[in-house]
């Protein structure tokens, strides 16, 4: 075991594939002034080099496309997008061509790709600096989305990712970069055999989430255990295709299921995990209606107070479960 | 034409339209040429015919009118080459020998189709003879192609990638952000469009400032060539300079050739009744610029080839298109089980 950050162990995801694979490349912007990703990218390009760590110019789509063309052609591309919310210039790309070349054209290629979109919201940085989409792209057929909420799993989903013949939608938080863990050591990993996990066991109700949803349901499961609620939470990790077992087994189990989702609520993923648990579990298995915590139906603010209201915490999660408990 | 034209005669249809200068080619590669070309263009008719009846229902555009720019650029190329396609490519398939049973069984939504009768017209796929897919979103395979070159590049063996597109896509902004990565990341890779001042119902000086799309190609330092795209050698001769000095590291190239199609955007109309410019004579006057004929033409005035010679090939070709059309209706559909067993290339679809 390494004690390790979630930048740290990004970091050496990418040193386990681009060492084991020399077909492994990533493209992007930022790539050789590695304040773009947080630390989670450092030193890549002289390690590996510039031939197979390029930085680009801000062209999100043509970057994207090149991705995919050099993945279609043997090689396994990690596309880096600093910012989700540019990621959008790249959507085509990813929606259009990448999940979609293998089914369209009969299975003769796929396009083992990964497409790294990194949430980076907070500090006053608006509205085009702070939008988790993937609800958006988990929408897509073809399309694999993960979304790692632990150390291990920022390696781990990223080694996953790109030894997948799939093209991946890989989506980490910077929210989560300092968190430290125990990490165990690296090794090949088979994407499709990856689902829910659950990191807390608990029996008064089940939380589902993903990626910084699940810290903050997981920090929510402590603070409540002192006033005897015993939650339990489960982590969703692989958004699309997503396996509903687990939160409909633990939802049996516990009789309540809150989702807690870093994303608007509207056709997003807490409605998805919602509707997923209500179609098998009877409601005579349900000791109170599921609820969804999510973003207001609002752009994201600059200002500070308006910040501060606008995003989920420990203590708003808390409240909710105190109310279906209690109910 | 609202804008100026930088094409000039090549934008005129009276122009070009004797026979072609057969440049010292070989006769037998002509008339392989010429195969090729009856080929794409007799396939399409049969396509169009296909679509009147009502059995091909899938969306197909068809470039009769604009057979020789794929053929050109085919013969410049090798199997290992990777060709990219968009909208209006059975030429790109076809001149580089794909298979004509697998496209017409691909039109039909047939198993024994080039995608498995999963893609239709817009989507074929034959990677063995360097076809490598096409799709409908305009301008998409242009980063693919490029992406593709990368690998080639990396693989160091001199094979390049080729996209085709119209001058339609050359509005679409991955396009220029594409010729600049292709430029500074030294890309071998041969932008191929074929500009035939429409881009659906809607011609380019309605469009552009100007009729011709290399002016993008040179703002981003690409090598760039206009020809004639209704002459075969023009477009070969051309192709091959480009193509030569991508094999050599030297980076991208642009190739525009000035072409027109002679049926509508879609379908197997002619289309004259749409869009603001395009009429019955300015249909007719391109048709005196037809590929086929000119270089038939310049075969029979300077080689010896008899019209009878001609119509034997043609005969062949006919017979072979009418075999595929059979055999693709008597192909099978897909299974059931392929619209879940292919979205992912691992696992199934949960």
């Amino acid at each position: 075991m390494t004690r390790m950050q979630y930048c740290e162990a990004i970091l050496a995801g990418f040193e386990y594939v681009m060492a084991n694979d020399d077909k492994c490349l990533t493209i992007g912007q930022g790539l050789w002034s590695p304040w773009y990703v947080g630390r989670s990218m450092d030193g890549l390009d002289k390690k590996f080099g510039v031939e197979r760590v390029i930085d680009t110019p801000v062209s999100e789509q043509a970057t994207t496309g090149i991705a995919v063309g050099a993945a279609l052609n043997g090689y396994r591309p990690i596309v880096i997008h600093p910012r989700m919310d540019f990621m959008i210039l790249a959507t085509d790309q990813i929606v259009n061509q990448a999940a979609k070349w293998h089914h369209m054209l009969g299975g003769g290629r796929s396009p083992s790709m990964v497409v790294r979109g990194i949430v980076n919201r907070g500090g006053e940085q608006g509205a085009q600096h702070s939008q988790a989409l993937h609800s958006w792209y988990a929408h897509i057929p073809g399309l694999r989305v993960v979304m790692p909420a632990t150390p291990s799993d920022a390696r781990d989903l990223l080694i996953a990712a790109v030894q997948s013949p799939d093209p991946v939608l890989y989506i980490d938080d910077r929210w989560l970069y300092e968190w430290e863990d125990d990490v165990a050591p690296a090794c090949d990993l088979d994407l499709s055999r990856i689902g829910p996990q659950i990191l807390r066991e608990g029996t008064d109700i089940t939380i589902g989430a993903a990626s910084f949803s699940v810290k903050l349901a997981l920090d929510c499961a402590e603070l409540l255990q002192k006033e005897g609620i015993s939650c339990e939470v489960v982590d969703a990790r692989v958004l699309n295709p997503f396996d509903p077992a687990l939160i409909r087994k633990s939802t049996l189990k516990t009789g309540r299921f809150l989702a807690v989702d870093g994303g608007w609520a509207n056709c997003g993923f807490a409605g998805e995990m919602i509707a997923s648990v209500v179609e098998a579990v009877h409601p005579s298995a349900m000791r109170s209606a599921p609820a969804r915590i999510t973003l207001p139906a609002a752009p994201a603010p600059t200002s500070k107070p308006l910040e501060a209201a606008y995003y989920p915490t420990v203590d708003t999660i808390a409240e909710t479960v105190r109310r279906m408990v209690a109910g | 034409m609202a804008g100026q034209s930088l094409l000039g005669r090549l934008a005129d249809p009276s122009q070009f339209n004797d026979a072609i200068d057969l440049r010292n080619t070989a006769t037998e590669l002509l008339l392989n040429h010429v195969r090729d070309i009856m080929m794409i263009r007799y396939a399409e008719e049969a396509v169009a015919d296909l679509s009147i009846s009502g059995e091909a229902r899938c969306p197909c555009h068809l470039g009769i009118g604009q057979e020789a720019v794929a053929v050109g650029v085919s013969s410049a190329l090798r199997a290992t080459d990777r060709v990219y396609g968009g909208h209006r490519s059975h030429s790109h398939y076809l001149a580089l020998g794909g298979s004509i049973d697998a496209m017409m069984a691909e039109i039909l939504g047939k198993a024994t189709g080039a995608s498995k009768g999963m893609g239709g017209s817009m989507h074929l796929f034959q990677p063995d003879v360097g076809f490598h897919g096409s799709v409908p979103i305009v301008g998409a395979t242009i980063p693919i192609a490029a992406g593709a070159a990368l690998a080639c590049k990396m693989d160091g063996k001199g094979d390049v990638a080729v996209g085709y597109f119209g001058d339609g896509a050359c509005e679409e902004g991955v396009f220029h952000e594409t010729l600049n990565m292709a430029t500074v990341m030294k890309l071998p890779v041969l932008f191929v469009v074929e500009n035939n001042l429409y881009s659906s119902h809607l011609d380019i000086g309605l469009r552009q400032p100007t009729d011709s799309v290399a002016r993008f190609a040179q703002a981003a330092s690409v090598t760039t060539e206009i020809v004639d795209g209704n002459d075969v050698l023009a477009v070969s001769a051309a192709a091959e300079k480009l193509i030569s000095a991508s094999r050599r590291g030297e980076g991208p190239g642009f190739l525009e050739a000035v072409t027109f199609r002679w049926r509508g955007h879609v379908g197997p109309n002619e289309d004259i009744d749409v869009g603001v410019r395009r009429s019955p004579e300015e249909l007719a006057a391109w048709k005196g610029r037809d590929p086929l004929r000119r270089l038939v033409d310049a075969l029979v005035a300077d080689r010896g080839v008899t019209r009878d010679q001609i119509d034997t090939i043609a005969q062949d070709i006919r017979t072979r298109i009418t075999a595929a059309v059979e055999a693709a209706r008597q192909a099978p559909y897909p299974e059931a089980s392929a619209l879940f067993d292919l979205v992912y290339a691992q696992g199934n679809a949960a």
